[in-house]
């Protein structure tokens, strides 16, 4: 990783742009998860390419965003209703991020203002769900504080304010947490450079997360040979079972 | 030790979860129930997706109950007839029941409904079963023997197509056994147990059965059920996780063994009180997990999830 950081400062006194550029990279472009998967850590980093090489007077940010594929998922919301809690409410949002992570080198809000936030969908209030129901805008906002609260805790959503160390106003890095229950798919790790609140580069590099060896073939198998896995599930089953009564008989 | 879940996509302490396993196994091997009702329920608690558990659940009884019959079918304690009867009503309530599931599953009331059951189901078995074996306690101690109930039951009496069960010693309607068989069928999909626990007392007070072949045949028909509905899981939500069964068969064949040997050393009629107090327990959980406030307000049903 040193000597690719070395490689990122060679090319910035070497290649001087017109206007700032972005060179970002990714400690692993591919998460294999295999059994002993706890969860990892990524670390996002790079370099901020100024034209002619001089660092800007104002002060520049950068803001880093993990997101997982996105898929569209129905809410239920639990009401008390005779005694017991039912399920009484429902939303569906079409493009909810599996996963999101945000790490800035200062709080989002106070980086750019809320038009721009929403636009690059800067922090986990601005992700744009885009609701597919017809229920009152209230309610869809409590929809989306529900699914915030579940992802957070989850480990899902994340965001750090301060999570984007920047050294000498050109090299930066952040990490960001991925938990054991991770979603597969492809990632996508944007860079934002943000400047008296302008988004003035932004860069993106992709990350394959998937299972892997075992994990990945039993996986597969239950997918796409489903009744095969089926009967081998069950032979499975029959053959412990049958296994455990003939040596427990004997001893 | 921590051990990933291909299936449940989750990471889980493969040791807690066959210590889980055990704990089930022990009361297998105690009580001679396959323990679905409890593994389900502990496995949802545990954080595992509730279709992965119900799914998982079911492949685990499968293995679980085949020692039990192999034993009973080698005494003869096994009536085959009924036993197919049985596991034809079965495989039919399994369709039935992942039918209702889908549907369930469209109006989101899966949670509540099998919430309901369990407490429905646990609740009145438990109370039947607490109730019955304080009486037999009580004609222990006084030197009685229980009565005797009548061995036929009216209403099955009166289906018409009469078949002859020679091993169960009964001339009545195939109609009876295939109704408890798709009851049970639809419990098993629905619910991720075997239901020994409903067709025991089924087959004894409402079929009339004779006892000495009650348990191999109720044990045949749940181990053809439960691996009919596995293959029904991995085909239609493919939420069986072999990893996981795997994990729980190893705890719990060691449990079984160790509770046969510790049930041998106790009073039958402690064991079933015993049983019987585990059952209300975990009914009595269940009915407050439905009365709180719960946990999680808001649940997300995705492609994922």
């Amino acid at each position: 990783m040193m000597r690719r950081l070395i490689a990122l400062a060679l090319i910035l006194i070497l290649l001087p742009a017109a206007s700032p550029r972005l060179v970002p990279d990714v400690s692993q472009r591919r998460i294999d998860i295999v059994f002993s998967f706890t969860g990892a850590e990524l670390l996002l980093f790079g370099a901020i390419l100024y034209p002619g090489g001089r660092l800007p007077s104002d002060r520049a940010d950068i803001a880093v965003v993990l997101r997982g594929p996105s898929e569209p998922i129905t809410m239920r919301k639990k009401e008390r209703l005779a005694g017991i809690w039912v399920n009484r409410r429902v939303a569906r949002f079409e493009t909810a991020p599996s996963y999101y992570a945000v790490a800035s080198s200062a709080p989002i809000d106070e980086l750019v203002d809320e038009r721009t936030a929403a636009i690059y969908e800067l922090g986990i209030r601005n992700l744009q769900l885009s609701p597919a129901s017809r229920n009152l805008p209230e309610e869809i906002s409590d929809f989306e504080t529900g699914l915030i609260d579940l992802r957070s805790r989850a480990g899902l959503f994340v965001e750090e304010p301060h999570g984007v160390e920047i050294s000498d106003g050109v090299l930066y890095r952040a990490r960001l947490p991925l938990p054991a229950r991770v979603p597969v798919g492809r990632y996508v790790a944007e860079t934002f450079l943000v400047q008296n609140g302008k988004v003035l580069a932004r860069a993106t590099r992709e990350i394959d997360i998937d299972k892997s060896g075992f994990e990945r073939s039993v996986f597969v198998a239950a997918q796409d040979h489903s009744l095969l896995y089926g009967i081998a599930a069950v032979s499975i089953a029959v053959l412990l079972g049958w296994l455990a009564g003939v040596i427990f008989r004997r001893t | 030790m921590d051990l990933y879940l291909p299936i449940a996509g989750i990471s889980v302490n493969a040791l807690v979860i066959i210590g889980l396993g055990g704990v089930v196994g022990l009361l297998t091997g105690m009580f001679g129930v396959g323990g679905g009702f409890l593994t389900t329920p502990l496995l949802i608690f545990y954080g595992i997706p509730p279709t992965v558990a119900v799914a998982s659940a079911t492949t685990q009884i499968t293995g679980a109950s085949v020692s039990g019959a192999i034993g009973h079918w080698r005494r003869g304690g096994v009536d085959a007839r009924m036993g197919f009867v049985m596991v034809a009503g079965g495989v039919i309530g399994a369709l039935l029941g992942s039918v209702l599931f889908d549907l369930l599953e469209k109006w989101g009331q899966v949670d509540l409904v099998i919430g309901t059951l369990y407490v429905v189901l646990l609740g009145s078995i438990g109370g039947m079963m607490l109730h019955e074996a304080l009486v037999a306690m009580h004609a222990m101690r006084a030197g009685r023997k229980p009565k005797a109930r009548p061995r036929h039951n009216r209403l099955v009496a009166s289906l018409p197509y009469r078949w002859r069960f020679y091993k169960s010693g009964l001339y009545i309607s195939p109609l009876a056994p295939l109704l408890l068989g798709i009851a049970t069928g639809i419990l098993t999909v629905l619910l991720g147990v075997g239901g020994g626990f409903l067709i025991v007392p089924a087959m004894i007070y409402v079929l009339g059965m004779a006892t000495n072949v009650v348990v191999g045949t109720s044990l045949f028909q749940i181990l053809f059920v439960t691996a009919a509905t596995t293959l029904l899981h991995a085909t239609q939500s493919r939420t069986v996780d072999i990893v996981l069964v795997v994990l729980l068969l190893v705890g719990g064949v060691v449990g079984a063994q160790v509770g046969a040997r510790l049930a041998g050393k106790l009073k039958p009629e402690y064991l079933r009180l015993a049983l019987a107090i585990v059952v209300l327990l975990v009914a009595l959980r269940m009915a407050l997990g439905l009365g709180w406030r719960p946990d999680e307000i808001y649940t997300i049903y995705g492609a994922g999830e």
